[in-house]
């Protein structure tokens, strides 16, 4: 095994997969939030909710095609650059996968199509229903691969034989109580970035003076929705919490920057570890807060790091400051969605430049604490691949190369910045037109699973009609 | 419950082969078209289905995983290289496919994109299926080759072969899907293609016989798998017959039956192989319980789901692109 290839597949990895999760984290809150959209348009008979709709599909459609695309490389990554892992896991995980697949296969056959084609020739009820499914299928999809990476998290309901792990209880493993508290956290984390970006686009067109209407609706859902979902998301962050302090007391350790056993136990608000002395720098800590967190206890003794072999630690900076930027965006969304709800409820919104500013450029927010979030989990887990039974440097591909690795690495990068700014070069000209007043009957040649063609039609002639 | 998933996924290679292998084609051919109106209406008469075509390719990575974990360990880790290039082409061919007509004075760029792409990824499938063939040094069920293990005058010469197998492919889908002078040039290009593969094939075989590839003695054990080479030849004879009479249905059906044949001479002479002669499909088959699983949800349902929507997907865009469409 070559080190470097190690090292090297593992950014590449990181690199792969967090510029595929800026995609459907998006498209699995956009689509709800389309439904919710299209019902309320059925309820109230309103025309400017299909405004919204019809401009808020286009982008979906581009997100949607950009998820598709990166999402490929993830299919070949697990085999070419973690052979061992792959032909261990299979059974279980290769399993999980191809069910993602067809679902998400299923999704993109049947219903996005009647979503972008389908309105002339469906009755209402069933373009609603359709773009349910749509959002039922990104759904499922989300599903199928929490389950996946809760199931390395956490690993249950397998046996051990011929050097393989195999399924014995499947029920285990799809409704492992992980997987039940980290689906939610990821879902309401997708929810709160199509509320954000919806609530930004808003702000922003206020901001220039455009589309008010539009705009109008676009803010005060998007903040109404953060408002309700960052509360609800911030417990269920805490229930994920409490299944790391239980079953992954390591990754808790590094996250809380605790390096010994306390009892009662601190906690560290903001530190600079330093692994080597096994002790934290300019740390800033509160007493017996520690314990509350971890064990809702005033005298609980919370773990250290130094209780585990030095080869059985993460890496601590990681998970410590992505964990606290995470919860920062956190907090920073739940002042934005109050204080802006807050505002717009008493109709004074417009009036506060300064809050639309901040509503406009805090759209990236959900994705940095997705990101983030992410990065706590998965370098948390190392140096276990899958928790507690296979280290990641046991599972690389062992006849990979450091040449080949970084070859792989420096192709991944540029093609995916290259198609990358292609598709946020679209997105931006989609959001510079504006929500189209005059509604554009989709192209008659247009083809359903190919989202990004319907952009070319419709990016030129866009005209407003919502001042 | 193995015997399903063999079948599912020798389905979704073929198709794979035969649909994409089509749109690569036409890709491929689209570098030596006359005019940029020539061009156009090549892309016309893919743009509808390739990305459709190219679910199949997924479909085979995951369904490889799931069920036969240590062949798609073995197989993406020997061709670490040549995949990261094949889904390079791929990628950049599909962003070509969206883009290429918002772009005027970088349209080249584009269509060299296209071309290019959908011949690196032939060329490289077409390599991977020659590595195969001759077979790749699996120790403990994990590739022990280095980093060009899979590289030889015979895979080299088996991803020439794919690329004409491919435009052949092509140029029959074009000659289906279209009118006038493109039909007409696909036409001159068909006797071509055939001529220059039915040489490839006799190289390849006299190549096998020289360097005495295990593949080979299959055909000694198995007399019956004559039968492949033998509908080959007669699928081979429709083609030229269908080419004759101007037949625009009959040369892409033939073209697919010979493909058809081909697949099915490799595959026999693997059997019970799936890498051969290291992993046999026994070896690989992932526990019962995965299986199972597999089966009662996405065997059993969705992917009968899947061959239905592909079907209505072809009969809605079936008949002739007309030039009246300029894009699509």
């Amino acid at each position: 095994m070559d080190l470097t290839a190690l090292l090297l597949s593992r950014v590449q990895f990181a690199f792969t997969i967090s510029f595929h999760i800026i995609f459907p984290s998006f498209t699995i809150g956009l689509a709800a939030w389309l439904t919710l959209l299209e019902a309320l348009r059925l309820a109230t008979g309103r025309t400017v909710y299909r405004v919204v709709f019809e401009f808020w599909l286009k982008i979906f459609g581009i997100a949607f095609g950009l998820g598709v695309v990166s999402g490929i490389v993830m299919g070949f990554q697990f085999g070419t650059n973690w052979s061992v892992f792959a032909g261990k896991v299979g059974p279980i995980q290769g399993v999980l996968l191809s069910y993602e697949t067809f679902t998400a296969f299923f999704l993109e056959a049947s219903f996005f199509g009647i979503l972008l084609f389908g309105r002339p020739r469906v009755p209402p009820w069933f373009y609603l229903f359709s773009t349910a499914m749509v959002a039922l299928g990104t759904t499922f999809s989300a599903f199928w691969i929490m389950i996946n990476n809760s199931w390395m998290q956490v690993p249950v309901g397998y046996a051990t034989a011929n050097g393989q792990f195999a399924p014995d209880d499947w029920a285990a493993i799809i409704f492992s109580p992980v997987v039940w508290v980290r689906f939610p956290h990821m879902l309401l984390a997708s929810y709160l970035t199509g509320a954000s970006c919806v609530a930004g686009t808003g702000a922003w067109y206020l901001l220039r003076r455009e589309y008010h209407a539009e705009a109008r609706i676009m803010l005060r859902m998007g903040l109404f929705l953060a408002a309700v979902l960052v509360p609800v998301q911030l417990f269920f962050g805490h229930l994920v919490g409490d299944y790391v302090h239980d079953k992954q007391p390591a990754k808790f350790a590094a996250i809380e920057g605790r390096w010994h056993d306390e009892q009662p136990a601190s906690e560290v608000l903001i530190a600079l570890p330093d692994a080597a002395a096994e002790t934290n720098h300019y740390a800033i800590s509160v007493p017996i807060l520690g314990s509350l967190i971890g064990s809702t206890s005033l005298t609980s003794k919370e773990i250290g790091l130094t209780d585990f072999p030095v080869q059985d630690r993460p890496p601590v900076a990681i998970p410590f400051f992505a964990f606290r930027i995470m919860v920062g965006c956190g907090f920073l969304m739940l002042f934005l969605a109050w204080y802006g709800s807050y505002l717009s409820v008493r109709e004074r919104i417009g009036e506060k430049r300064w809050m639309l500013w901040a509503i406009f450029l805090g759209f990236p927010l959900p994705w940095i604490a997705i990101l983030t979030g992410w990065f706590t989990a998965e370098v948390g887990r190392q140096p276990w691949i899958i928790y507690g039974v296979l280290r990641t440097a046991e599972a690389v591909t062992p006849s990979l190369t450091a040449r080949e690795a970084i070859i792989s690495l420096l192709v991944a990068c540029t093609v995916y910045s290259f198609i990358f700014a292609f598709g946020i070069y679209y997105i931006h000209q989609l959001l510079r037109a504006g929500p189209a007043g005059r509604l554009i009957e989709p192209p008659v040649d247009a083809v359903p699973n190919r989202p990004m063609s319907v952009v070319h039609h419709q990016t030129a002639t866009t005209v407003s009609a919502g001042d | 419950m193995i015997t399903f998933w063999v079948a599912v996924l020798a389905i979704s290679v073929l198709l794979y082969v035969l649909l994409d292998g089509f749109d690569l084609g036409v890709g491929m051919l689209s570098g030596i078209a006359g005019d940029e109106e020539q061009r156009s209406l090549m892309l016309s008469a893919v743009s509808p289905v390739w990305d459709g075509n190219e679910t199949w390719l997924v479909v085979t990575a995951v369904v490889l995983w799931g069920a036969f974990p240590p062949v798609y360990a073995a197989l993406l880790s020997a061709f670490y290289l040549p995949l990261l290039l094949m889904l390079a082409g791929l990628v950049l061919r599909g962003v070509a496919f969206e883009y290429r007509h918002r772009a005027v004075g970088s349209r080249w760029i584009w269509d060299t994109a296209f071309a290019g792409g959908s011949l690196v990824a032939a060329f490289i499938q077409g390599m991977m299926v020659g590595a195969l063939v001759e077979g790749l040094p699996i120790a403990d069920r994990q590739y022990a080759g280095g980093e060009f293990g899979w590289l030889s005058p015979f895979a080299l010469l088996c991803g020439v072969g794919l690329c004409l197998g491919y435009a052949l492919l092509g140029a029959c889908w074009l000659v289906k899907k279209c009118e006038g002078d493109l039909r007409d040039e696909a036409y001159r290009l068909i006797p071509r293609l055939a001529i220059s593969l039915l040489a490839f094939l006799v190289v390849v075989f006299v190549y096998a016989l020289a360097a005495h590839l295990q593949v080979m003695d299959r055909w000694l054990e198995r007399p019956y798998l004559l039968v492949f080479p033998l509908v080959g030849v007669a699928s081979i004879t429709g083609l030229a017959h269908g080419v004759i009479r101007r037949r625009d249905g009959v040369p892409f059906r033939m073209i697919a039956l010979t493909f058809a044949a081909a697949f099915g001479t490799l595959a026999i002479s693997f059997w019970p192989y799936m890498i051969p002669f290291s992993i046999t499909i026994q070896d690989a088959a992932a526990p019962h319980s995965s299986l199972a699983f597999m089966f009662w949800g996405e065997g059993l349902f969705v992917f009968p789901l899947m061959l239905i929507y592909a079907a209505v997907n072809y009969s809605v865009f079936r008949g002739k692109i007309r030039s009246s469409e300029e894009h699509y």
